[in-house]
């Protein structure tokens, strides 16, 4: 027992101590490990975005040399970057998954949805994503959230219960204590999985490094065509954009989430690297989505209010 | 930030700590402090936080709303419920699990403190230690978190003066000392002034110790590993029944404790069979050599059945199976747990039907005495509690094994987690069971 201690001696790391990317590495992959054993139907969110990408990989890894036991699930905005559907495909092909795909514009076609006038379509995402759920009884649902994203975020779990209207209530939501994760739930329910809860967007960067993950090329500096609404560069298009007094200009530019055309926004820069985006990154004194996502800002709660709904 | 490399940022280690302090000790401050001073907070954050602190009519940004993140919580002024946060320091990474500290949230301090290496305590350098102060020792004892940090805040309004802080140090340590803490790190700090957090303070040159910051960067995070019972709860099987791979069958698990080693003899629980490691995978690559708290898969020489629930052990080292579990445990449902109460017991990757046997004593926080047959547990209260299961369980002690000495019971009716379990002895030194019940109102 010591009342103060004089500092502990510098460079006496613990031969056992793991870095910090080893000890998210190790968790998520125990998360994946545990749906695997415990859930029916899982499925993974996979909408080519640096997060379900990760998620992916960690998957392949958790599982190796066996493939992975889960199917993906897109929910496809009708507005999506070419480059991140190709990329897409390519993924499921090359380790033979199988993928879901809930259509907003499908949903808007036959009037089940309705557009927004102000275009954004992210919000249309939680219908289709929720009766795909139900339709398919998947009951384990992984999502790539983490909850250095967003201050509703933060008070997410690990595995979050969803009601059979797959609603959250932030207030009722199951304490989780060391790594013993409670997936019960009744028919009709399902949990939301987040394995990279504790990762933060710099983390994410570093391990895409660190493991040689191949990523759709709108995340390193590009020349875009790009126009300017609401303090973000949004990328011209047929979804909606430029409107009249909007106009069009080319810049060098990357993106640093990947989401919906209508309100993902571009970031000024000329990283075109790995090492670049890190350092950029890491120097940034925005975050991910005050710098590039419209959503987010509507209201103080917006990200609450869509999560309860059932949005991911 | 912007000038480490990126090989440096990768060799960092990650540290989880939490936070406990009663509602004014000036615990937002402190966190607020750590981020904002550790360059956490970015600018669009800070916007939003003044954008909202001056649409309430405050004048300076309240950085509560940095982590009050829901609706319930910023309407009413309070926190409601475990945040995390993240931040990192060239030397390390951190991640804070920062708990209210309303007596009425103990279940949030033990959630916080479940994954924990270390626990800071705030205390009113005016006030010292107070009912709250023991109350905060008394869970990271229980819960057995490493390292405790005593941060004697407010150190400004007692004109930064030696005695005060060496009062309120030697007086925590006692107490601590008593609950078998086995380490106590006292730092004199003003969240608020800024003093000792992340810079020396010029206030008191008599403390001749490490800020706070620096002290969580120096921490060591993992312990000798020599002495711990090695432990792999096996999560699943893997089986890729592939041409490439036809025979393929590995054990896939987090190593709870201890290390494990290609050529050991082991031993599958609660059958006993025994056979050798021919291979451990760590996530593709094979390796001679894993530890805690890698993710791995283990190959075993000999056809033996093993499926998820099971624990590989070393057979040399292989703890008892028991039907019997006698833990003390921290309630954290809103039901109460009752003798005679049907559950489900998660331990490790097995659960299993359980019956609650007995409640043989509740403990009193306030002066760490046991009221004896409470009858029952309501929300955060702390017991003793005898569990009757319906399979054996390799239990280890709490003490021994933070991962294999705990368990959550389950209500099988709806999935709530009822209580949070530790297995064995409590206390370094517990109190008798009082004789005559204290008419305290808890008996039914």
């Amino acid at each position: 027992m010591t009342t103060t201690v004089a500092g502990t001696e510098e460079g006496t790391v613990s031969p056992y101590a793991l870095s910090h990317l080893d000890s998210l590495e190790s968790e998520a992959v125990h998360i994946f490990r545990e749906v695997a054993g415990e859930f029916e139907r899982p499925v993974i969110l996979f909408s080519g975005g640096k997060d379900s990408i990760v998620m992916l990989h960690l998957a392949l890894k958790a599982f190796a040399p066996a493939a992975v036991p889960f199917s993906l699930l897109h929910v496809d905005t009708g507005h999506n970057f070419p480059e991140v559907l190709e990329y897409r495909d390519r993924v499921v092909a090359e380790h033979g998954l199988r993928l879901h795909v809930a259509s907003v514009q499908e949903y808007i076609d036959r009037g089940a949805l309705r557009e927004r006038p102000d275009g954004t379509r992210n919000p249309l995402q939680t219908l289709p994503l929720t009766e795909k759920i139900q339709a398919d009884r998947f009951d384990a649902v992984f999502g790539g959230g983490r909850r250095d994203e967003e201050k509703a975020r933060a008070k997410e779990r690990v595995f979050s219960l969803r009601d059979e209207f797959s609603q959250w209530d932030p207030r009722r939501q199951r304490p989780e204590l060391w790594n013993l994760y409670n997936g019960r739930h009744a028919p009709g329910e399902h949990v939301r999985v987040f394995p990279l809860s504790n990762w933060t967007e710099l983390d994410v960067w570093q391990y895409i490094a660190r493991e040689g993950i191949e990523l759709p090329q709108i995340y390193f500096a590009h020349e875009r065509e790009v126009f300017r609404r609401a303090g973000m560069w949004l990328t011209a298009g047929e979804w909606g954009g430029p409107k009249d007094g909007e106009t069009v200009e080319k810049r060098l530019v990357r993106y640093r989430t990947v989401g919906d055309m209508s309100c993902t926004g571009a970031v000024d820069s000329d990283a075109v690297t790995l090492d670049d985006v890190i350092a950029e990154i890491a120097a940034s004194r925005l975050t991910e989505r005050g710098a590039t996502r419209a959503d987010d800002k509507m209201s103080e709660a917006a990200m609450e209010d869509r999560k309860r709904e059932g949005y991911f | 930030m912007s000038t480490i490399t990126s090989e440096e940022l990768s060799a960092t280690t990650l540290l989880r700590f939490a936070t406990a302090g009663s509602v004014d000790d000036g615990k937002s401050t402190l966190v607020g402090r750590l981020l904002h001073d550790s360059k956490s907070i970015l600018s669009d954050q800070l916007e939003a936080v003044e954008r909202a602190s001056a649409s309430r009519g405050q004048e300076a940004p309240d950085l509560a709303l940095l982590t009050d993140g829901l609706r319930a919580e910023r309407e009413q002024g309070i926190t409601i419920d475990v945040a995390y946060r993240y931040f990192a320091t060239p030397r390390r990474r951190f991640i804070l699990a920062d708990t209210p500290g309303h007596v009425q949230y103990t279940r949030n301090m033990v959630t916080g403190a479940s994954t924990a290496e270390l626990t800071v305590i705030l205390v009113d350098a005016r006030n010292g230690v107070v009912e709250q102060t023991r109350r905060h020792a008394a869970i990271a004892a229980l819960l057995r978190v490493p390292h405790v940090v005593l941060a004697v805040n407010k150190m400004d309004l007692v004109d930064y003066r030696e005695p005060v802080f060496a009062a309120i140090a030697e007086e925590f340590t006692a107490y601590a000392s008593e609950l078998g803490v086995p380490e106590v790190t006292a730092i004199p700090i003003s969240a608020l002034a800024g003093d000792n957090v992340v810079d020396p303070s010029a206030n008191m040159d008599w403390y001749g110790g490490p800020t706070f910051l620096e002290h969580l960067e120096t921490v060591p995070v993992s312990h000798d590993l020599a002495h711990c019972h090695a432990r792999l709860p096996v999560q699943y099987v893997i089986r890729p029944q592939t041409a490439e791979h036809p025979d393929y069958r590995g054990y896939a698990g987090q190593i709870a404790a201890g290390t494990f080693r290609v050529g050991e003899p082991v031993t599958v629980l609660p059958s006993g069979r025994t056979s050798t490691i021919s291979g451990i995978d760590l996530l593709g690559e094979p390796v001679d050599v894993a530890w805690t708290t890698q993710s791995v898969t283990v190959l075993l020489a000999d056809d033996v059945d093993v499926s998820r629930g099971d624990l590989i052990v070393p057979t040399k080292d292989a703890p008892a199976t028991t039907q019997d579990v006698e833990a003390t445990v921290c309630h954290v449902a809103d039901q109460p747990l009752t003798v005679g109460h049907r559950v489900l017991i998660k331990h490790g990757t097995r659960t299993v039907k359980a019956i609650v046997k007995d409640i043989p004593s509740r403990l009193t926080l306030d002066d760490l005495s046991l009221h004896p047959h409470p009858g029952q547990l309501v929300a955060n209260d702390i017991g003793r509690v005898k569990i009757r299961t319906a399979q054996p369980l390799p239990v280890d002690s709490y003490a021994d094994s933070r991962r294999t000495g705990s368990f959550i019971l389950i209500d099988p009716a709806d999935g709530t987690t009822l209580t949070a379990g530790m297995v064995g002895e409590s206390f370094a030194s517990p109190e008798p069971v009082k004789e005559t019940p204290d008419d305290d109102g808890w008996d039914f």
